[in-house]
């Protein structure tokens, strides 16, 4: 089963759901126009499904290898990354300062779902190319800036984030790689990282490791770590490649899935020291390194809503073909049967998945969306507010989305039966694959804290507020529109509105006095958050469905809003009594209860 | 050298086709289209000549709807230099498509001009004979290679059971079969720059051609359905099955 891009969906998302349009063909991005959207979609489509697509599987078997001379990649990655990057996709958002198309984040965000569709081993390494070019763009000096970002932007060199050591994963306050100043602007790093995410491969003639460390004279804890660039060979002044830096991989991970990428343990200095360069200032480096992070974190959350695709074109093609039973009512001759996509419990799972992958994509590109908005408004304050749309939007699209990532991958193996457990049917992958989601770039759990704790103070609530003030409009919008089917829409979003107001104003009036209370239900609280979020960009693509008729694409859109409203908003008022409930449960057992 | 290529704008090849129900055409309301394959073929060798120093100039033509901008913008994006537009909102058959060529030929004057063999809606498989016999020019058809001696052209042709190797004239007509390439994928660089590149609009009228249809399609029907089939157990009774069926004496 091969993997088709679903662009007109993106296309619809992107413009009428996300907002993409109210930044289109004008200010920066002014020869930005429907059409050229569509083109850019349907030739990167192309290469997803013709090129990559037929690798993931082979890339999951296979998987990356450690060699004497380095990593060696799955059969055909190489040539694949080659077309990739002859196709120039690695320059769709950068600058054109370096090479850049200068494209919005949130085209390029649909750009990194066809990847992560078509190849999730394979797609991680655009992801973290990406950010590198974010962080250096945002905070590398001139000379970092001119050496390094043209090659990174055409996808020459390949980019890696070196965060986590065996002791410091989800808490960098323990973070002890070192990083020793040489008198001559340069630093010499030593120390080892680990599950670093194409750390070393063969597709690309250099790679720039960013790397956190501390200074010898460096406070204790996270205000203490600096960021440096690390590449893996050493870049002469003219830009051309000098020595083997001392930065290698020594390891990598047996796991669950994305064999195709390799995760690497990497050590530095294990011959004196790698050398490197400061990024940004002292004692600053987790600031930077959360640029990059941020983006990061939404093009998980992106992957999320690519593992979901896949699965749901795969499952959705196995329901239609698998017979078994009929429907109720039927006479058919003896040994004849119906395909299972007759059952409704086999709709319900084809419409779930459905609905939730386009419920996560609709947040994931609304977040770029507004961070395209955060550096491209057309005023200060229109970029102010992008920006905080941004920051409250990133945990909900990472967490919910690569939740969802794995709960549609879950349901796409139900759905096959037994074959699902079956590895030859390929379901079983998307479902492995799907699993680290949740935990890398910020576990999931981290994420929820950071929505409860940081995000929704931002403003001193009016953040929050503000979204769940438009989000009542959408719904008041879709009750007046004199439409049976937007009118129950409509209510039902109302309703989860309701319910997270009131969780809101619990968090609220909570953060300060009763934190662990908040800490509690911040989990709930987020996938209620991102529920009615949903239900809300759902509702925005229903209320322009509903203005066409006899377009089977709008029509899948207004019912798919439907079920949502009918299966899925209703579940949030659910979760309002978890997410609001307190820490005292969750502490009635010590340490030692818990296992008695 | 320039090098014309005409590109069609057809049902995308992966979407499965519905006839409309009053059995007039095929249903396209809503439908993903793109360039014909056989004309993306042709583009691409035009292209490849370009960047081999042979051809100096690519020019793509789409005579269609308004949308056909969309194809002649892929031919643009792929390595095409300009293209022409000739909009009509008419079926326009092989034959007046043919003279409608013929009129553009005669403006542009290329020294060759390169279509897909066949498109892949109407598999008429006509337009660029048509178009060589008004021109009076040389045509090689269903081309695998194309290579230059001096002045003529070496075209290896597929035929039934084999190869053929023609010397042609130029100017030529060449359509392109399925083996004469691989067509690229356009990359993100050449899509922005497609945009910049200049597209003429023009009508049939202003090359003297009315499109009133001369066919008459009577109707337009679905395959058959497959039937279920059935195992035989023994040559004797598969050999007595399609006797049944009638499809052996
Ligand atoms: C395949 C893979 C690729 C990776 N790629 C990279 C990479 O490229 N670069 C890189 O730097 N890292 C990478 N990582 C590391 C990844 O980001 C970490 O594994 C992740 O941040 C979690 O850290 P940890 O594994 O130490 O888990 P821990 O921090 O030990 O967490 C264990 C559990 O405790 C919970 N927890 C921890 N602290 C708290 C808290 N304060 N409150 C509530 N719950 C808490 C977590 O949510 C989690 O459920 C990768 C990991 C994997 C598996």
């Amino acid at each position: 089963m091969t993997y088709r891009a679903p662009v007109r969906d993106m296309a619809f998302v992107l413009q009428e759901v996300a907002g993409l349009g109210s930044l289109a063909g004008k200010g920066d991005f002014a020869e930005l126009t429907p059409d050229l959207i569509e083109a850019v979609l349907e030739e990167g489509a192309k290469l997803a499904g013709d090129v990559l697509a037929p690798l993931n599987k082979s890339g999951d078997h296979e998987g990356a290898r450690l060699e004497a001379d380095g990593v060696k990649t799955a059969k055909g990655f190489r040539e694949a990354y080659a077309r990739w990057v002859d196709g120039g996709w690695g320059s769709l958002a950068a600058s054109p300062e370096f090479g850049g198309q200068g494209l919005p984040l949130a085209l390029s965000t649909a750009m990194q779902e066809m990847w992560n569709a078509a190849n999730m081993g394979f797609g991680l390494c655009p992801i973290l190319s990406q950010g590198t070019v974010e962080a250096l763009t945002a905070h590398g000096t001139e000379e970092q800036k001119r050496l390094y970002l043209p090659k990174l932007v055409s996808g020459e060199w390949t980019g890696t984030m070196n965060l986590t050591e065996p002791q410091a994963g989800s808490d960098l306050n323990a973070l002890k790689a070192k990083a020793v100043p040489q008198g001559d602007g340069t630093y010499l790093i030593t120390g080892t990282k680990i599950f670093i995410t194409y750390g070393d491969h063969d597709m690309a003639e250099n790679i720039v490791h960013l790397v956190l460390a501390r200074l010898p004279d460096a406070p204790a804890g996270t205000k203490g770590i600096s960021l440096f660039l690390v590449p893996k060979f050493l870049v002469h002044a003219d830009g051309s490649l000098g020595a083997r830096n001392d930065a290698k991989c020594v390891g990598l991970e047996e796991k669950l899935g994305i064999h195709g990428s390799p995760t690497c343990v990497m050590s530095y200095g294990d011959n004196g020291g790698a050398i490197g360069t400061l990024i940004g200032q002292e004692n600053k480096g987790l600031a930077c390194m959360f640029t990059m992070m941020n983006n990061a974190r939404l093009l998980v959350g992106t992957q999320g809503v690519a593992v979901a695709e896949r699965a749901y074109q795969h499952a959705l093609a196995y329901a239609t073909e698998r017979k078994q039973g009929r429907s109720i009512g039927l006479t058919l001759a003896p040994g004849e049967m119906e395909p299972i996509v007759v059952h409704p419990d086999v709709r319900r799972m084809l419409f779930t998945m459905k609905s939730l992958t386009e419920a996560s994509r609709s947040i994931c590109y609304a977040n770029a969306v507004a961070i395209d908005r955060a550096h491209h408004g057309a005023t200060p304050a229109e970029r102010a507010e992008g920006q905080a749309r941004a920051d409250l939007l990133t945990p909900i699209a990472k967490s919910f989305s690569t939740d969802i990532g794995c709960e549609v991958a879950s349901i796409g193996v139900q759905i096959h039966g037994g074959m699902g457990f079956i590895e030859e049917t390929g379901a079983a992958q998307y479902y492995r694959d799907a699993r680290i989601l949740p935990i890398y770039e910020g576990t999931n759990g981290i994420q929820a804290i950071d929505l409860v704790t940081r995000k929704l103070p931002l403003g001193n609530g009016a953040v929050v507020k503000g979204f769940i003030a438009e989000m009542r409009e959408t719904a008041a919008k879709a009750r007046g529109a004199n439409h049976e089917c937007l009118a129950l829409i409509g209510a039902a979003l109302d309703q989860g509105l309701d319910t997270l107001d009131k969780a809101t104003d619990w968090m609220l009036a909570r953060l300060k006095s009763a934190t662990d209370d908040c800490l509690a239900g911040a989990s709930p609280y987020l996938r209620l958050f991102g529920t009615v979020a949903g239900g809300h960009f759902l509702a925005l693509g229903a209320l322009v469905a509903a203005k066409a008729e006899g377009d089977a694409f709008l029509a899948a859109r207004l019912a798919t809003a439907r079920f949502y409203a009918v299966q899925q908003l209703p579940l949030a008022e659910g979760l309002l009594a978890p997410a609001t409930a307190g820490a005292e449960t969750l502490y009635a057992l010590d340490a030692e209860g818990l296992g008695a | 050298m320039k090098v014309l290529v005409p590109v069609k704008r057809v049902v995308d090849y992966n979407v499965k086709i519905r006839v409309k129900s009053d059995q007039t055409g095929v249903d396209l309301a809503n439908v993903k289209m793109s360039m014909n394959p056989f004309d993306e073929i042709a583009i691409e060798e035009a292209v490849r000549l370009k960047e081999a120093g042979k051809a100096t100039e690519v020019v793509a033509v789409s005579i269609g709807v308004a949308q056909s901008t969309e194809t002649i913008r892929t031919a643009l994006a792929m390595g095409a230099d300009r293209g022409i537009l000739v909009k009509s909102d008419e079926t326009v058959e092989p034959l007046n498509v043919a003279k409608i060529l013929k009129g553009i030929v005669e403006a542009e004057k290329p020294d060759l001009v390169i279509l897909g063999k066949q498109a892949i809606d109407d598999d008429s498989n006509q337009t660029g004979q048509m178009l060589a016999a008004l021109l009076g020019w040389a045509q090689g058809t269903f081309a695998s290679k194309i290579e230059f001696d001096g002045d003529k052209i070496l075209l290896t042709r597929e035929i039934d059971g084999g190869l053929q190797t023609l010397k042609l004239n130029m100017p030529t007509i060449v359509t392109a079969d399925l083996r004469l390439n691989e067509p690229r994928y356009a990359s993100l660089p050449n899509i922005m720059k497609a945009k910049k590149k200049p597209i003429d609009e023009k009508t049939p009228a202003d090359y003297g051609v009315d499109v009133k249809a001369r066919l008459e399609v009577l109707k337009v029907t679905e395959p058959p359905q497959r039937q279920a089939g059935i195992k035989v157990e023994s040559v004797e009774q598969l050999v007595s099955k399609l006797k049944e069926a009638g499809v052996i004496g």
